[in-house]
């Protein structure tokens, strides 16, 4: 029982192979057109995850400045410190003691004139935190964290180039899902077309095969393996394209970029990705084989 | 093994193409269909294979009324018939050995033994030696027979054939009329319509005549009337 399935599935495929290297041109140009289309949002996937790399390595990661009230003791200052030390979202930080701060000032001699006239150190201890996770959202909640520690005065977010950078993305990701969107339907649209021409090709086989008590499902098996071996085969190519672009443009790239002091190169395709690509290009030609099918089989 | 009961079959612009037609064909039996040209004789056979449905009137093979199959069960019908239609039909891109193996390939039969049988269907056609070929580089006698390997590979029960000697010569033709009495001897039922009813002697025809069937026996035209 298996291995008769196994085997009607083996013919189906061999079958589906044999269509595909028969009109070889026909073929290669089908795979060219769907590699190209998928291309677009493959290739839109990289230069995001390359820009969000880049805009990472080019700009300082954001701080949370926490500023103690100025009648603070130390042994607080000195407990958060072990709180900082051991909060898990905490990548660093940095402990500038107000003493520190007053000296630092008072190398400046306009402001030590000032400062001096002063009866007590005005300035706070203060911490420098340098967050694990740099989304908004993560560092707005950190920050609103700090807020409700004893004796601290102020928390102070700089979180407009974060906010920037995360809108960016956002507005990345969503164009990347409209494009991936009208890919998909032309990988359907695509695949739909090219097994309706398959289809009109072998009408005799398939009233033939009608007349000899196949099975809706005998005869649209080769169909669907075609159709998938479409979407695979275009997915490759995809991603065959994508590699070339990213090994030409890499090196210029980096160069323009070294002009700007950034050292960078770009990231190829990741093989979850490639993954992924594969099998949504193989499950989308499958399906515009299905649709195409479904048409034609119902109206025999 | 097959039954009309009061079939009529009308084509769209409303002309009969087979009017009231009763008759009974015993399993195992061996049947001609004769009469002129546009008498009927495909849609006769069509009816049997449910590629046409009676406009009225029920047509039963082995007891089961065809006109009224699912479609998921026609497929089951059809693999119980062996078919031999009036264009052959081969597949002109397989060889001989593919076109006649077809039919196991539909039903998923093991290959090992799905080979042997188009071997032996072949041979019994006389075509052995030629399962490699292109059914393009066979002669119209030798492509008939393949489609008669072909419509028996599967063992049906029964077989139709639509004007099997067509456009062969009486030699070839003889030939062919002879491979149908081989098979009907194997206990196969075998319904042939031909123009050349002097091709198969000594076997009961049913002689149509625009939609009509003649009867040879007179009574029997008392059936006719209780449609
Ligand atoms: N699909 C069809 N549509 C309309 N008329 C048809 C169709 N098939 C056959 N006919 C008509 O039905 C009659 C019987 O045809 P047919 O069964 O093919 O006769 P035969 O096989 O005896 O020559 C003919 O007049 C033919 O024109
Ligand atoms: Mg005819």
């Amino acid at each position: 029982m298996l291995n008769t399935w196994l085997h009607q599935h083996r013919l189906a495929l061999r079958l589906a192979l044999r269509r595909l290297s028969k009109t070889p041109w026909i073929t290669l140009l089908s795979l060219l057109a769907i590699g190209i289309a998928i291309t677009l949002p493959v290739g839109g996937q990289l230069l995001l995850d390359n820009a969000r790399q880049l805009l990472r390595n080019a700009s300082t990661t954001p701080q949370i400045s926490i500023f103690m009230a100025t009648s603070a003791r130390r042994a607080t200052a000195d407990a958060l410190s072990a709180k900082l030390n051991n909060h898990a979202a905490v990548a660093r930080f940095q402990f500038l003691p107000r003493e520190a701060t007053l000296a630092r000032i008072k190398t400046n001699p306009n402001l030590r004139e000032v400062v001096e006239a002063l009866p007590d150190n005005p300035y706070p201890d203060a911490f420098i935190v340098t967050a694990r996770d740099d989304s908004a959202a993560s560092l707005d909640a950190l920050a609103e964290e700090f807020r409700q520690w004893p004796d601290v005065a102020h928390v102070q977010l700089d979180s407009a180039w974060v906010r920037r950078l995360d809108a960016f993305l956002r507005l990345g990701r969503n164009a990347l899902a409209l494009l991936d969107g009208l890919l998909a339907a032309g990988l359907v649209a695509i695949t739909f077309n090219i097994t309706r021409m398959q289809a009109l090709t072998h009408r005799t086989e398939i009233e033939l095969s009608q007349l000899l008590g196949a099975t809706p499902g005998f005869i649209r098996r080769p169909f669907l393996y075609f159709g998938a071996l479409l979407g695979l085969g275009g997915g490759l190519t995809a991603c065959v394209l994508v590699t070339l672009a990213t090994w030409w443009l890499d090196r210029p790239l980096a160069d323009l970029l070294y002009l700007y002091d950034i050292r960078f190169s770009l990231q190829p395709l990741q093989l979850r990705d490639t993954a992924v690509l594969l099998g949504a290009s193989t499950i989308l030609g499958w399906l515009g084989a299905l649709l195409s099918l479904g048409q034609r089989l119902r109206r025999t | 093994m097959i039954h009309f009961d009061c079939v009529s079959k009308r084509y769209p612009p409303g002309m009969d193409a087979l009017s009231a037609l009763s008759f009974t064909v015993a399993e195992g039996e061996m049947v001609t269909i004769t009469g002129h040209s546009g008498a009927g004789k495909s849609t006769l056979l069509n009816l049997i294979a449910a590629i046409e449905k009676p406009t009225s009137g029920s047509v039963l093979v082995a007891g089961q009324n065809v006109g009224s199959l699912s479609r998921t069960a026609l497929p089951y019908l059809r693999r119980r018939l062996g078919l031999v239609l009036q264009n052959q039909q081969l597949l002109f891109d397989r060889t001989v050995f593919d076109n006649v193996m077809l039919p196991l390939a539909i039903t998923g039969f093991p290959p090992k033994e799905a080979a042997q049988r188009v071997r032996a269907a072949l041979d019994k056609v006389g075509l052995a030696a030629r399962e490699k070929a292109l059914p393009i580089a066979l002669s119209g006698g030798e492509q008939q027979r393949v489609a008669i390997a072909r419509a028996v590979v599967s063992r049906p029960a029964i077989l139709l054939a639509d004007e099997p000697t067509a456009h062969l010569d009486s030699a070839t033709a003889a030939d062919v009329a002879r491979i149908f009495h081989e098979f009907n001897r194997a206990g196969v039922t075998v319904l042939i319509a031909t123009y050349d009813a002097q091709l198969f002697p000594a076997v009961r025809s049913l002689h149509l005549d625009h939609g009509h069937l003649i009867p040879s026996i007179p009574e029997h035209s008392l059936t006719r009337a209780s449609c």
